[in-house]
């Protein structure tokens, strides 16, 4: 189940990844979210330029068995968004580390980051889960 | 012979299902030896009545039918012009008849099983295809309750997409009618919003934060305003735009749509749908598609099943409250389904033409008779008029007017001390005009007649608002004019519809049992039907009788003190509740308390309801048999001690489970100075028997369309009143316009003083033919069939939950989470198979992910319940096939389930089991099948690509799948 958690990124407990691109930071979610959300219909992004905080919700995924809230795994900016999610929300399950990420963000505060969890301690809560 | 002096017809032997024969072989399965020794076995003796219940004895359907014809007969049918949101129409009879008054339509359950429900999931289509033309909007749902509470949801919304952190200002005009902003002010109060009523032309927007703004168009007191440049002033303060409008003035005027409001609502009562003294009436609710995604309510759309063909089905369902839950944006369960479908037939059956015509001779006879009034010497502004007039007259007169209108049979709306309102609706026929006329002369002769008045008619609807777009285009609303091909296509949808007429519907927690003809025959008698809510209560004297009767009924029944039947469905009893809990803290000083516990197996309405009376819901654990946490429940009291404010509790459970703890976990919560708040929907296992009193309860409500008898609808109408214990009686819902309710009432949650009152009759019909015995038994043997289904299956599937002597109450968890692992096989599979053997499945994944919950009712009998056992059986040794190699994971009778007559019939046949196997599983299928009318729905294209109207013609012409079969 637990199956795919690339190594070089970071975790939160309600299944967001967060890839470090320099001074920015690519945000989705876990190929464990979207096994148990399953088909993807819709995803609720944030305006570019808005501010999000850390353990916040910033949008809502939408399957057709659930709706989950977003968390942002750090306080910052939204600089992109994943517009292609609009037409195409099933690419979150087809490759939620890739083409499915959700948003980009500025953060403001990098002190956050060790606040999240590495691939390890995911996979770790995962099993126990 | 002997005279057979004492016979009587029962009514109960009919009600109840299984015979004393069939009910002595159920025992001896159950194992026991009667039933009260199951029932002994199944209710906590510490909360079993002490006393029987004491009801006048029953009476026969003849002679219930008789006596409420006497009660029927101290209604006064008046001719109404009083307008504001309800008016007199003439329901077709092809729909009366068909539609109304027929089982094949009024039985069916909500279409969550969208293969069996194809019939009306179209009409609902019709329905918002109509909404959607009329106010010129983008996307419409499928009713809601009634134009008040629509325009609650309406601020809601605008709440939800345009509010800040600190909430801010909703502006209402002082022109909408006094019920919508009575049910608005309500619904603001607990939510901290502050709610501005002014006029629309003057009011400074600038002034502070406004989320939204709600106008009435035409106003209620008959202005068609031009709305253009206070939309844009609503638009640059940041808020939505919501009008409340009429859809048969939208046939005439510019849609609201073409104006700039982002939301329409209002009522589409006078489409068909008697007035019924306040209900039931579909309202309807039509945005942007910007907003459909928090769109409160249910929404049909457009998706394709298994074999890539058109099909319809609820779209969005992840964005209803039992997903949802606190965080759901509305508690609306329920539509007006029925009631939606007549209006939407109605539409269907008049045209875009017809309605024209129906909207010209109502626009033109006021026309009319504001030209009379003006000859007459009331002048007043008649310019911008649709079907309403304001007659401007001094204090002394109006009383006179209205008194010499009511000697003639005729209401008259008293807007204030100085003015006069009047509505036309399309019963109005020229001889009414003349009579109003005639009052206004003081009864002497007019000087002028009908024919010289109506010289040279012109329109006063002002060029710039006149209508010149295009509506209903669609062929379904251009095809059915003859009585003939209504007829028809009315039937061809019920065919495709599987109701009580056809099978069980074995849902859990939404106990589908008979909707008794006897019943059912008084709805539709002029004298409850023609009745406007706001008509003078001297007129309404048979309906007093019926509340007031009714009333008694189900304060006994629960044990409480007072009863308020206005609560328009489940999710409003239980809205309605919390607030008279929460008046009752603030009342003592205590309105700080604001913690809900809620355990967390609740149905997900109690929290959304929870938010929106201005709780915080905190949860509480149940424990592995699915009972409440008593722990838990002591820990999170004491934790909130200072600020709970009341429980809210199901009972029996919905695990469908009496907790032994009950009477506990109630005092628990007293004792630290909570209420507690019990959901009436599974009181079907307690009539009789115990009482939300006995329990330990404050509050419940009663879902009318569960226990007492109130059809679906195929989704409404419903009926959620409560009842309360003394202490809480002088906080019941009042209104604004009808003085009822407690002294210090709460306000209204419903647009109607007694919310749908024309269908408390069958609650009234079913009560006094049943008497306190038969509502005993009744309760007794909903019981013993759900632990006779228990016992029937559970060497074939784990049956979960079950109280501490093993017996569940009146419904059962069947478990099938472990097929997923053994043949690949998910609950959906199951519930689709069913149709193949004729049956509606169970609810579907609730209250646990995974599982059936099997209701059966009491009035089901055990060769029906037997029938339903056997097929769940037969599934069982489909599924042990796959499970086995025989067949294979991928490609067998329920992943391919429900297979079509059309699918049947195809020339090829490669799937790995035979045809028989498919379409003919049971013996008594082959006696008399249900066609599913299409394959499995595929939600996923659906929800990815929402389409809620009906589709382009080009796709009926066409009806090619897109893909092979």
């Amino acid at each position: 189940m637990a199956g795919n958690i690339p190594q070089n990124l970071k975790y939160t407990k309600e299944h967001e990844w967060a890839r470090i691109e320099g001074n920015r930071v690519v945000v989705g979610v876990t190929q464990h979210a979207q096994e148990a959300l399953g088909d993807v219909v819709y995803v609720e992004l944030p305006k570019v330029g808005s501010t999000v905080s850390a353990g916040k919700q910033f949008g809502v995924i939408e399957s057709t068995k659930a709706v989950s809230d977003l968390f942002a795994p750090l306080s910052g900016k939204v600089v992109k968004v994943n517009e292609a999610l609009t037409n195409n929300p099933q690419t979150v399950n087809s490759d939620p580390y890739g083409a499915g990420w959700i948003i980009e963000l500025e953060p403001s505060d990098s002190k956050e980051l060790a606040g999240l969890m590495d691939a390890t301690a995911y996979g770790n809560l995962l099993k126990n889960a | 012979m002997s005279l057979n002096w004492k016979y009587q017809e029962s009514f109960a032997d009919r009600h109840i299902g299984p015979d004393e024969k069939e009910l002595h072989g159920m025992l001896k399965t159950v194992g026991v030896g009667s039933l009260d020794e199951l029932i002994d076995q199944t209710v906590p003796a510490a909360i079993r009545s002490k006393e029987p219940l004491k009801m006048v004895a029953p009476w026969s359907e003849h002679d219930a039918l008789a006596v409420l014809e006497t009660i029927a007969a101290k209604n006064q049918l008046f001719r109404s012009f009083i307008g504001m949101g309800y008016y007199d129409t003439q329901t077709p009879n092809v729909i009366l008849r068909n539609i109304f008054q027929n089982p094949g339509w009024y039985t069916q359950y909500t279409p969550y099983q969208a293969e069996i429900a194809q019939g009306r999931l179209e009409a609902l289509l019709n329905f918002q295809t109509m909404v959607m033309d009329l106010t010129g909007l983008e996307v419409a749902n499928a009713s809601l309750l009634d134009e008040g509470t629509a325009a609650a949801e309406a601020m809601a919304l605008a709440l939800h997409v345009k509010g800040d952190e600190s909430g801010g200002a909703f502006f209402v005009s002082e022109a909408c009618h006094p019920q919508t902003l009575d049910v608005v002010r309500t619904r603001a109060q607990p939510l901290g919003l502050e709610v501005v009523v002014g006029d629309h032309r003057t009011v400074d927007l600038g002034a502070r934060k406004f989320f939204g703004a709600l106008v009435q168009y035409p106003a209620t007191d008959g202005v068609v305003h031009d709305y253009r440049a206070f939309g844009e002033k609503v638009h640059a303060a940041g808020g939505l735009f919501i009008v409340a409008t009429d859809l048969l003035a939208l046939t005439m005027l510019t849609p609201p749509g073409e104006f700039g409001a982002d939301v329409a609502v209002g009522s589409a009562q006078r489409f068909g749908v008697p007035m019924g003294y306040g209900g039931p009436h579909a309202a309807f609710f039509a945005t942007k598609n910007a907003y459909t995604r928090v769109m409160p309510g249910r929404i049909i759309g457009v998706s394709e099943d298994a074999q890539g063909r058109r099909a319809l089905r609820m779209a969005l369902q992840t964005r209803e409250q039992h997903i949802r839950r606190e965080k759901a944006t509305s508690n609306i369960c329920t539509a007006q389904v029925l009631l939606a479908i007549m209006a939407g037939m109605y539409a269907v059956y008049h045209g875009p033409r017809g309605l024209k015509s129906i909207a010209e001779r109502v626009h033109g006879l006021t026309v009319l008779l504001a030209r009379g009034l003006t000859k007459l010497g009331y002048g007043a502004n008649y310019e911008n008029v649709f079907d309403t007039l304001r007659v401007e007259t001094a204090p002394p007169h109006i009383r006179g007017i209205l008194s010499a209108a009511e000697a003639k049979g005729m209401n008259f709306r008293r807007i204030d001390e100085r003015a006069i309102g009047l509505s036309l609706d399309e019963a109005t026929r020229p001889a009414d005009v003349e009579a109003i006329l005639s009052v206004f002369a003081g009864g002497k002769p007019l000087g002028f007649t009908l024919e010289e008045l109506g010289k040279d008619l012109q329109s006063t609807i002002p060029e710039g608002l006149r209508r010149t777009s295009p509506y209903l285009t669609h062929q379904v609303f251009n095809s059915y004019h003859s009585e003939t091909e209504m007829l028809r296509y009315i039937r061809r949808l019920e065919s495709r519809d599987l109701s009580l007429t056809h099978s069980m519907i074995p849902l859990g927690s939404c106990t589908m049992k008979l909707n008794a003809t006897a019943e059912m025959i008084p709805v539709t008698w002029p004298q409850f039907g023609k009745l406007h809510p706001f008509a003078p209560s001297s007129q309404a004297a048979g309906y007093k009788v019926l509340f007031d009767q009714l009333e008694q009924m189900l304060a006994s029944l629960t044990g409480f003190a007072g009863v308020s039947l206005q609560p328009n469905a489940g999710s409003q009893g239980e809205y309605a509740g919390l607030l008279v809990i929460r008046a009752y803290h603030q009342n003592r000083g205590q309105g700080h308390r604001d913690v809900c516990l809620i355990p967390s197996s609740a149905h997900g309405t109690n929290p959304a309801t929870a938010v929106m009376a201005g709780y915080q819901v905190v949860v509480v654990k149940c424990d592995e048999s699915g009972n409440i946490d008593l722990a838990d429940l002591r820990a999170k009291a004491d934790e909130h001690k200072d600020k709970l404010a009341a429980l809210m509790v199901t009972y029996p459970s919905t695990h469908g489970v009496f907790e032994e703890e009950i009477k506990e976990i109630c005092a628990a919560v007293h004792e630290r100075g909570g209420q507690v708040y019990m959901d009436g929907a599974n009181l079907n296992a307690q009539v009789g028997l115990t009482s939300p009193a006995a329990i330990g309860a404050d509050v419940c409500h009663i879902n009318l369309h569960k226990t007492f008898c109130i059809p679906h609808g195929g989704g409404g109408p419903g009926m959620g009143p409560i009842c309360v214990a003394s202490h809480l009686v002088k906080f019941l819902p009042g209104h604004s316009v009808i003085t009822t309710g407690g002294s210090e009432s709460i306000g209204a949650v419903s647009a109607a003083p007694w919310g749908s009152a024309s269908i408390l009759v069958i609650s009234w019909m079913y009560i006094a033919m049943m008497g306190a015995e038969g509502l005993t038994k009744a309760t007794k043997m909903a019981i013993l069939n759900a632990n006779y289904i228990a016992e029937r299956l559970q060497q074939h599937y784990p049956v979960l939950y079950r109280g501490k002597r093993g017996r569940v109450a009146h419904e059962c968890i069947v478990d099938l989470r472990h097929l997923k692992k053994t043949a690949g096989i998910e609950v959906e599979d199951v519930a689709k198979r069913l149709m193949d053997y004729g049956f509606h499945a169970p609810t579907v994944s609730f209250p646990v992910a995974g599982t059936l919950m099997i209701e059966p009712t009491e009035s089901e009998s055990k060769a029906e319940l037997d029938r339903l056992c056997d097929a769940l059986i037969a599934i069982r040794g489909e599924i042990r096939d796959i499970e086995e190699g025989k067949a294979p994971k991928d490609n067998n009778v329920l992943k391919n389930a429900p297979h079509t007559a059309r699918v049947m019939m195809a020339p090829e046949w490669n799937r790995p089991y035979s045809r028989e196997q498919a379409a003919f599983p049971a013996p008594w299928v082959t006696e008399h099948k249900f066609w599913p009318a299409v394959g499995r729905l595929n939600n996923v294209l659906g929800d990815r690509k929402l389409v809620c109207s009906c589709p382009p013609i080009e796709d009926y012409m066409s009806p090619e799948p897109s893909k092979a079969a």
